[in-house]
């Protein structure tokens, strides 16, 4: 590996701090909230028996995808031996545990029984795919931060590459069993596809990408050190690949569901008559989250400026987010369909409608505070260690 | 709907009631010449797989203004005693459905509760186990290592299952239920085992053939001599779902 020179940011700057208590105000109030929903139960939600996730988990999904998908930029620097992307493996490690203990915070702290952690950490039901994630995902952590370590170790160095190896194995692993979480529910039609975990897949390197590149460039810019146009164009392309790949994984789910006759109930829901739902996945997720980025980050004139990129990179997060509630939220919102063949005329448990979810702010807030200590942590990383180098000018040979 | 909470102490009474309700009906059963065999085991031994309890619902004789199996489940388990919340965020072990043939126009009303499937996709699921089978087929909820995930619920073909959204107070102390935990149809596995040496029934089976038309049967599969077994052997049946082949023992007929 190229002698590159990471140094840790001064991190004094008024910015500085004011972000730190945003996101520290942020943290303080989602413990507020957690503490609020789990003393009173979840009636105090917008969650009920018809929709049993809800926004605590479009939250938690986004940011475990994320995380794994922020891992990316590490492994093409390690596994793919891309010299240009090696500078950048230390913020992809940091950036994909914090990503992931943000998500995994929201997730327990939305339990009815957030108290039994404990029980979820020692009693193990094998066949359920849930119970293999919870593996996967302290895995992922245990093996990335070793991964880091042999990266920042000069001693460990001439193992980090098996580490990386390892590493991207591990996060390929984790949002296949993340997909999977959905395409194993063999009872709802919205979810019932293998197509959902290779879908998965790219929406994580999608999303963490993203997430990487809003990062990379807040970190460079406030803390005044160069960033090259190489690093930022290279990442920007491949954003776009990835958000190509997203639409097409979205277009095989949409076709191979629209070719069995039962589905044409649940995609007529999604696609023209669901409401918010169908708007959400058209010009939430397909229009800004996805074909709006690809041209921006195409498109020569904005193409090639940050502001843009940016922009792009934020919608990208944005329609990420809104994929993952029209999946969830959308597929819980249509109705089981217990009788095939039968229509519902009566029933005491609102059978055969639609369900709706009006989410509170407790579960938008402890949301926000999976985000947050995701930021949090970063910045504290990278004003205490040495994750980034100080230069990414494209002058030097970091190309 | 819900009922308050406050004067909700165990009425010992209804359960003597309902006690003698069910050995009644297990009477009414045998009286008419029937060999009925699925007598319950001894308390004193574990459950077993000779055993599998399930029901038969004749949706032919299910009256759609009838409710006395919704009504008996709710009385029997405590569960329709929230105090806060929506009705969508209510506790719901057993419902009334009524449908229409989309094809037909045929109308018909059915119970719908937990189906108590061979393989559960709600036990499947479950992290931690909490979801479990019994030998004898009943699928239940360990209160104990239950963490409220919720993933059963989503898991679940039928809707049969119920997150609990408030603290509750007064829960009967034959069923556990609490804050946080997700609860279903336990095919009144308490009754079940505390009827040693006779023919046990569930409380909506019993309401059913008490108060409303006889269109529940409980009994054991496995008892090739049981009336639900004979029932089965000789008349049509159906699984709800059956596509997705659970191999469920609630059975439904006329539906």
């Amino acid at each position: 590996m190229k002698k590159i020179d990471y140094r840790e940011i001064q991190g004094n700057s008024l910015g500085y701090w004011v972000l730190f208590l945003l996101f520290g105000a942020i943290i303080a109030v989602a413990a507020g909230s957690a503490y609020y929903m789990e003393h009173n139960g979840h009636w105090v939600t917008g969650m009920d028996n018809q929709i049993v996730w809800g926004l605590p988990h479009v939250f938690a999904i986004f940011l475990i995808v994320a995380a794994s998908g922020a891992l990316n930029v590490a492994s093409i620097g390690t596994v793919f031996r891309k010299e240009g992307y090696q500078a950048l493996g230390r913020l992809s490690g940091l950036l994909a545990i914090a990503l992931l203990i943000g998500g995994l915070l929201v997730l327990v702290l939305d339990l009815g029984r957030p108290d039994r952690l404990i029980v979820a950490m020692t009693v193990y039901n094998f066949k359920s795919i849930f119970a293999w994630n919870i593996f996967l995902y302290t895995g992922f952590m245990v093996i990335t931060g070793v991964y880091l370590w042999f990266m920042m170790e000069r001693k460990m160095n001439r193992f980090y590459k098996p580490a990386g190896f390892v590493a991207f194995v591990w996060r390929l692993m984790l949002t296949t069993g993340t997909g999977s979480i959905f395409g194993f529910i063999v009872a709802r039609e919205a979810f019932d596809s293998a197509v959902m975990a290779p879908m998965f897949v790219v929406m994580s390197f999608s999303f963490g990408l993203a997430a990487f590149l809003l990062v990379l460039m807040a970190t460079y810019t406030w803390s005044d050190r160069p960033l090259g146009n190489k690093v930022v164009f290279r990442l920007k392309n491949l954003l776009g690949v990835f958000c190509g790949a997203v639409l097409y994984f979205t277009l095989v789910f949409h076709i191979t569901a629209l070719y069995a006759t039962e589905h044409h109930g649940f995609e007529h829901f999604l696609l023209v008559g669901g409401g918010i739902f169908t708007q959400l996945f058209w010009i939430g997720h397909v229009l800004l989250g996805n074909l709006l980025p690809i041209a921006l980050l195409y498109w020569s004139k904005t193409g090639s400026s940050r502001f843009w990129i940016a922009v792009a990179s934020t919608l990208v997060i944005l329609g990420g987010f809104t994929q993952i509630y029209v999946i969830l939220i959308g597929g819980q919102a249509y109705p089981l369909d217990i009788f095939p063949g039968k229509e519902v005329v009566s029933g005491g448990f609102f059978e055969g409608q639609i369900n709706s979810y009006s989410p509170s702010p407790w579960e938008f807030l402890l949301g926000m505070g999976g985000v947050s200590v995701a930021m949090i942590m970063v910045m504290i990383a990278i004003k205490f260690l040495r994750f980034v180098p100080g230069s990414l000018a494209d002058e030097g040979k970091a190309a | 709907m819900s009922k308050p909470t406050s004067n909700d102490a165990p009425d010992f009474a209804r359960r003597a009631f309902v006690a003698k309700a069910t050995t009644a009906a297990g009477a009414a059963v045998v009286a008419p010449g029937l060999v009925v065999t699925a007598f319950a085991k001894p308390a004193d031994q574990p459950v077993s797989a000779k055993t599998r309890w399930g029901m038969l619902i004749d949706a032919a004789k299910c009256a759609a203004d009838c409710t006395a199996c919704v009504d008996s489940c709710g009385d029997q388990h405590g569960w329709r005693d929230e105090s806060v919340g929506r009705p969508e965020q209510h506790a719901q072990w057993i419902r009334k459905v009524g449908l229409r043939d989309t094809a037909t126009g045929h109308v018909t009303s059915v119970p719908v509760m937990c189906q108590h499937c061979e393989t559960a996709p709600c036990a499947d699921v479950c992290p931690t186990g909490a979801s479990y089978r019994r030998p004898d087929g009943i699928v239940l909820v360990n209160m104990h290592t239950c963490i409220g995930c919720r993933y059963c619920m989503m898991a679940c073909p039928y809707k049969a299952r119920s997150f609990v959204h408030q603290t509750l107070t007064d829960q009967l102390p034959d069923t556990p239920r609490g804050k946080g935990c997700v609860e279903s149809c336990n095919l009144c596995a308490t009754l079940i085992d505390e009827s040693s040496g006779t023919a046990p029934q569930t409380a909506c089976s019993a309401a059913c053939q008490k108060d409303g038309n006889g269109a529940i049967v409980f009994g054991d599969l496995n008892d090739p001599n049981s009336e639900i077994s004979q029932r089965l052997k000789k008349e049509p049946s159906e699984q709800l779902r059956a596509d997705l082949g659970l191999n469920t023992g609630v059975r439904y007929q006329h539906v």
